[in-house]
């Protein structure tokens, strides 16, 4: 992967506003559009989402290493503190030593919605949308909409509890129905809109105000459970904003199928 | 009481202790440099300080009659491993690192500059809602916060009293019984009434994957937390945290405060200290007091206040009355008093005797011939541990539990135990007699009682041999005579 990124940035002079190079979709798998009734969103209607291909695994500390070093405006010392605030990449060494904190293949965190975006275009994907990313993770080993599955709802829950999984490797969780890794259990992912959902952190107003989510729910027989594991992604997407960093923040990215005419 | 305190200002203290009535009587008229503020939000502020935090059980420095003051609170949000008991262990959300989170300390007039601080190794963004704020979400519409960031409001209290804080963050349940609670105090103006001892306790009720007492790391259980069947209900976050070398002491003679509060997130309170009367309480925290209380209700988010005065020295248990909580779920604290008998008020056993309703006729021992083969009598080793295991769960098991491993600091282990094993007639004896006072089971000193057991020789015999030959003991085999030999020994 990484010599194959290499190989890619050669080409790479000039930015990467726009461009169309860098498609490494050996390490990408095809998720199969659909509809679904997202737990906690912006309404509680259908959403549709098309094919699209997504990251099997999340950005790795290694990957983020080769981007920085190929965009140094990326760079820890170098980037804007508009895009980042100062806990950018903090732990690092320094620009372009991990420290012997990091293990490579383990997801990056601490980077900005900024930085992420930027990231993908880079390659000429972009970030997931809120949708898009929680269709994909509804689903289990077996299933492709797992969330009715109490075991697969407490499980989710059981990560989000336990500390200190950003430490760990990519792949170190399971393989979903598409073939994706790692959406639940190692680090929260950046999503493209992650603040179109607006929570004013004073989370019963929210719910009085929000009878659709109530609604909704009920419609889909939802258990708590299942409420509990999204209110929670909704509550981490409705703290941040697009310049905070996170230890527990990372990202992967997606990228549209092309519609064959 | 607040003329007195005003007037405290002016005058020596001794002056004052004789002459307070009187004085107050003549020079409240020309007490006129200080207002009374009918409206606590008037009074004005002096200068800056930053709050003294502390963990349970303490709490800070009484704020006496020091004016109303900026306050500087610095809270910081940590997600951490803890014990829950021996070998259990939990993932704990806490304000400041313990469960419950820090006592804060103010005054009615103080403006709290609040610092919420998430860690950054944190996964979770969370907020607080203090029920000592005036003001939409107790604070929690302003104090939502990712980790690593730090969110900041102010607030000014205005009504004296004992108040509960906790996270707001959804999902507000698994927040909060997770250990996202603690209290805040806001005393009147002059302080409350000076008391010897204080200390801070806050029930919690926990809901975990694994039945109670089940090792490892256990997770949140939502199902239970929904149905709300606690596996644990404790004080201050864990089971034992006021045992033992742990619990709170006083002595003899001393007035002692608790604050109490009930963090939940499910279960009410029946708060009450084992051999004490509270000579006060303020009920729910508030004004209200109520004089000579055996067990005040806490309400969930709630909180009170209770006073005693402790007389006679001894170890009081402290217990939520739920009682089974206490027993089989962790709800037990303790307070030990030192100092001298006074034996007018607690005399101690004085007299041990045989009881015999009918009279002397009737002997009181049911355990003769008659009553033994009334039942089955147990033939083979199986036979033994079945009925043994049915007596130990119908006679044992509350306090020894099911699988022997008996209540940390309160009641001793049956499995593996050195002094079980170390002697089958003293084993005998003690479910004959009782037993009363320390023991060292397995290197950890317990001090507490077992009543005698009225149960038959073969029941004895039998629950003796389902012990000895479960849980890794010596696999010894107790017969009914050996029990009736260490009864007429006696």
């Amino acid at each position: 992967m990484v010599s194959f990124f290499r190989l890619i940035l050669v080409f790479l002079v000039i930015g990467c506003s726009n461009n169309i190079l860098g498609q490494s979709e050996n390490e990408m798998v095809l998720v199969t559009g659909g509809s679904f009734i997202p737990l906690y969103g912006t309404d509680s209607a259908t959403v549709v989402v098309r094919d699209f291909k997504m990251d099997i695994y999340p950005v790795t500390n290694n990957d983020y290493l080769e981007f920085v070093k190929k965009y140094p405006k990326w760079k820890k010392s170098k980037i804007i503190r508009l895009f980042s605030e100062e806990s950018y990449l903090v732990k690092w060494e320094d620009d372009v030593t991990l420290g012997i904190n990091f293990l490579p293949i383990s997801p990056v965190t601490n980077v900005s919605w900024f930085s992420a975006k930027s990231y993908c275009e880079c390659q000429g994907k972009r970030l997931p949308t809120v949708d898009e990313w929680e269709y994909a993770a509804m689903a289990d080993e077996k299933l492709p909409d797992a969330r009715i599955l109490p075991e697969y709802n407490q499980k989710i829950l059981t990560w989000y509890e336990a500390p200190k999984t950003f430490e760990n490797p990519i792949g170190s969780t399971f393989k979903n129905y598409w073939g994706i890794y790692d959406l639940h259990g190692l680090v929260w992912e950046w999503t493209l809109d992650f603040n179109s959902v607006l929570i004013s952190g004073e989370s019963r107003k929210d719910v009085d105000k929000d009878t659709n989510l109530f609604c909704g729910s009920a419609a889909v027989g939802a258990s708590d459970l299942m409420n509990y594991a999204a209110f929670m992604r909704y509550a981490l997407r409705g703290s941040i904003k697009a310049n905070y960093t996170g230890r527990n923040l990372g990202f992967r990215c997606v990228k549209d199928v092309e519609v064959l005419e | 009481m607040k003329l007195n305190q005003r007037l405290s200002k002016m005058k020596a203290l001794m002056l004052l202790i004789a002459l307070t009535p009187l004085i107050a009587l003549f020079s409240c008229v020309d007490n006129n440099e200080k207002k009374d503020y009918q409206n606590t939000a008037d009074i004005p502020v002096s200068r800056e300080m930053v709050a003294e935090l502390t963990a349970p059980p303490h709490v800070p420095t009484p704020v006496g009659r020091r004016k109303a003051k900026k306050l500087i609170v610095n809270m910081e949000i940590l997600e951490e491993v803890g014990e829950m008991t021996d070998g259990v262990k939990y993932t704990f959300w806490t304000f400041g690192g313990s469960v419950p989170g820090s006592f804060i300390r103010t005054r009615v007039g103080d403006e709290v500059e609040f610092h919420l601080k998430n860690h950054p190794d944190n996964k979770l963004p969370h907020n607080i809602d203090l029920h000592a704020v005036t003001g939409p979400g107790g604070g929690a519409t302003s104090s939502f916060v990712a980790p690593g960031k730090e969110a900041q409001f102010s607030f000014k209290v205005l009504n004296p009293g004992l108040y509960v804080y906790h996270c707001a963050t959804a999902p507000v349940g698994m927040h909060i019984a997770n250990g996202m609670y603690g209290l805040i105090l806001v005393e009147p103006e002059g302080g409350l009434p000076k008391v010897d001892k204080e200390y801070y306790i806050m029930q919690g009720d926990f809901y975990t994957k694994g039945e109670t007492g089940e090792r490892g790391l256990q997770p949140f259980d939502m199902k239970k937390a929904v149905a709300e069947d606690a596996d644990y209900v404790v004080f201050n976050g864990k089971v034992g945290s006021l045992t033992g070398d742990n619990a709170i002491t006083a002595k003899v003679g001393e007035t002692v405060r608790l604050f109490v509060g009930n963090g939940g997130p499910n279960l009410v309170s029946s708060f009450h200290v084992i051999g004490e009367i509270f000579d006060k309480v303020n009920v729910e925290g508030g004004d209200l007091v109520n004089t000579n209380v055996q067990t005040t209700l806490i309400p969930v988010g709630g909180a009170a206040m209770v006073e005693f005065r402790v007389d006679v020295p001894g170890t009081f248990i402290i217990v939520d009355h739920a009682i089974f909580r206490a027993f089989n779920k962790g709800a037990l604290g303790m307070l030990k008093v030192e100092g001298e008998e006074d034996l007018k008020i607690y005399s101690g056993m004085q007299e041990e005797g045989i009881y015999q309703p009918e009279g002397g006729g009737i002997q009181d021992m049911p355990a003769v011939e008659g009553a033994d083969q009334a039942v089955a009598s147990a033939k083979t080793l199986e036979e033994k541990m079945e009925y043994g295991k049915a007596t130990y769960m119908q006679t044992c098991f509350a306090c020894h539990q099911a699988e022997g491993q008996g209540i940390a600091n309160a009641f001793p282990p049956l499995s593996k135990s050195d002094y079980l094993n170390a002697n089958v007639n003293r084993a005998i004896d003690i479910i004959l007699n009782g037993k009363t006072g320390e023991v060292v089971v397995n290197g950890v000193t317990y001090n507490s009682v077992m009543t005698r057991q009225d149960l038959t020789d073969e029941e004895i015999a039998n629950v003796l041999t389902y012990v000895y030959n479960s849980w890794d003991n010596s696999k010894k085999e107790v017969t009914p005579a050996m029990v009736r030999s260490r009864r007429s020994a006696h």
